[in-house]
C-alpha cells in the first residue's frame, strides 16, 4: 500500500513562506489501489487541487472520495478538483450518514450561491453519494472500514487494510474528551478498533498541552494525547496529522521532538506529516 | 479485527456522562447487555460495576427481584413491566416505581426512567436508565 499526503494542514490553509516544509494545504491524502485507473482519495481539504491534476494526467477514470466529516477544512477542495470536471469520470463520494439531510444535499451546499457559481448538478462527471456502512467494505482490493469518532458532528475515521498492511486515518480526532486515554480499554475508546494495530495511523496533533487545555471540546488532540493514543492501540508508527494553522514550520519541528520524547523506548519514533511524503505500507 | 469492536461513539459518550452523573444512571446496548453502571448507581445496588462486568441486563436486573407496588402492595415484576425492558423491545421511553433487594440485602424502594438511545442514522444503540431513590 503506497499512502501520499497531499495536505496534512488542520482548519485553514495556511500558504506562505513560513509552511514551506511541511505544506500549507488541508487535509487531504490518497491510498494506492490495485486497479491503476481508480484512485481512494481521504478527505478533500485544499490538497486535492493539486492531486486531483495529477489524477486527470494518469487518465484515472474511478474516484473513490472518502470524506471523515465535512468541516470545511476537509471539503473545501472538492470544487476545485479536476475529475470532477471531467465527463469520462466517475466519482463516488462516502461520507457519514445523516437523518435529516442526504449526503448529497450537505455537501451541495457548498455548490450554491453565495459561496459557489455553479450548482452541484451542472459538474459533468458522474457523481453519486454514498453514506458510509456500519460493516466494513471493499475497493478494488482495499477493505475498509469506518466508526464515528470523537469530533463535533458526525465523523468518522477510516482502517484501510490491504495485503496484510494497515492504514488508520483519524485525522480530526479528540478522544481525551471523554477521560484519560490510558484508563481505557480499545472497545471504549473512540476509533480503538479503527486504529488497533495499524501499521501506520494518521492521527491528530494540533496542540502542545498548555495549548489544549483552552481548546477541549474543539475536537482536536494535543502531541501528548496523539503519542499515548497510539500506544494504547499498539501502532506501529504515529505520524501527526492535522497542523495547528497558527504553527510554522520551526513550531512545528518542536511539537514533533516533543513527541519523540513523549515515546515508550521501543516503539518507533513519531513523526511529521508533511505535504508529498509517501508513506510505504507493506 | 482481533481487536473488540469499538463500543457505538454514542455509547462512549454516554457512558463518559454517566460517570459524572450523582443520579444512579446505568447503559446496556442494542442487545440488552449491560455494558455500564455509575458509582451512584453501584451505592444503590450494593456492588461496583468493575465486579459484575457486562452481563445480560435481565439476568442482572432480575437478582434485585423487583416488586411493583400498585396501590402500595409489593408483587413480583414480570419483565414486561421493566422499563429498561420496554425501552429496549418498545423504543420507547417508560418509567415504574420498584422495590429492589440490593445485594448488600437492603430493601429499597426506587423509581426507574429508561430511554432508547439512536445515533445520527437513526440506529438503535441502547438505553440509559436513571435509578431515582424514593
Amino acid at each position: 500500500m503506497r499512502v501520499t499526503i497531499w495536505g496534512c494542514r488542520g482548519s485553514l490553509a495556511t500558504p506562505g513562506v513560513e509552511t514551506v516544509r511541511y505544506g500549507g494545504n488541508t487535509s487531504c491524502v490518497e491510498v494506492s489501489t490495485s486497479d491503476e485507473r481508480t484512485a481512494l482519495v481521504l478527505d478533500a481539504g485544499t490538497g486535492i487541487r493539486r492531486l486531483g491534476l495529477e489524477l486527470v494526467e494518469r487518465g484515472i477514470e474511478h474516484v473513490h472520495l472518502c470524506l471523515t466529516h465535512l468541516h470545511l477544512d476537509h471539503l473545501e477542495g472538492l470544487r476545485f478538483f479536476a475529475p470532477l470536471w471531467d465527463e469520462r469520470v466517475t466519482l463516488d463520494v462516502w461520507g457519514p450518514p445523516s437523518p435529516v439531510v442526504t449526503l448529497r444535499e450537505r455537501i451541495a451546499r457548498s455548490f450554491s450561491p453565495p459561496l459557489f457559481p455553479i450548482d452541484l448538478r451542472r459538474v459533468p462527471a458522474r457523481v453519486s453519494f454514498r453514506d458510509i456502512p456500519r460493516e466494513p467494505w471493499a475497493i478494488d482490493g482495499v477493505t475498509l472500514s469506518a466508526e464515528l469518532v470523537m469530533h463535533p458532528g458526525p465523523t468518522v475515521g477510516f482502517r484501510i487494510e490491504e495485503g496484510g498492511a494497515t492504514l488508520a486515518y483519524l485525522p480530526d480526532h479528540e478522544p481525551a474528551l471523554v477521560g484519560p486515554i490510558a484508563e481505557r480499554t480499545r472497545d471504549w475508546l473512540s476509533g480503538g478498533s479503527i486504529a488497533a494495530d495499524a501499521d501506520v495511523l494518521l492521527h491528530d496533533a494540533q496542540y502542545f498541552a498548555d495549548e489544549y487545555d483552552d481548546r477541549i471540546g474543539w475536537g482536536h488532540s494535543s502531541v501528548e494525547d496523539a503519542v499515548t493514543y497510539a500506544h494504547m492501540v499498539g501502532a506501529r508508527r504515529l505520524v501527526l496529522f492535522h497542523h495547528e494553522p497558527d504553527r510554522g514550520d520551526s513550531s512545528l519541528e518542536r511539537l514533533g521532538a516533543q513527541a519523540r520524547l513523549l515515546a515508550a523506548e521501543g516503539e518507533s519514533e513519531p513523526v511529521l506529516a508533511r505535504e508529498g511524503m509517501v508513506l510505504e505500507l507493506a | 479485527m482481533d481487536t473488540p469492536r469499538q463500543k457505538h461513539l454514542v455509547l462512549i459518550l454516554a457512558r463518559e456522562f454517566a460517570s459524572n452523573l450523582s443520579t444512579p444512571t446505568l447503559i446496556a446496548d442494542e442487545g440488552g447487555r449491560l455494558v455500564f453502571y455509575n458509582e451512584a448507581a453501584a451505592a444503590v445496588t450494593g456492588t461496583p460495576f468493575a465486579e459484575i462486568g457486562e452481563v445480560p441486563l435481565d439476568e442482572w436486573t432480575a437478582s434485585f427481584v423487583p416488586r411493583t407496588l400498585d396501590d402500595d402492595v409489593a408483587d413480583p415484576a414480570p419483565a414486561e413491566r421493566r422499563p429498561t425492558r420496554i425501552a429496549l423491545d418498545e423504543r420507547r421511553p417508560s418509567h415504574e416505581r420498584f422495590l429492589i433487594t440490593s445485594r448488600d440485602g437492603v430493601e429499597r424502594e426506587v423509581e426507574i426512567s429508561a430511554f432508547p438511545l439512536f445515533a445520527h442514522a437513526d440506529e438503535f444503540i441502547g438505553i440509559v436508565a436513571i435509578f431515582w431513590r424514593t
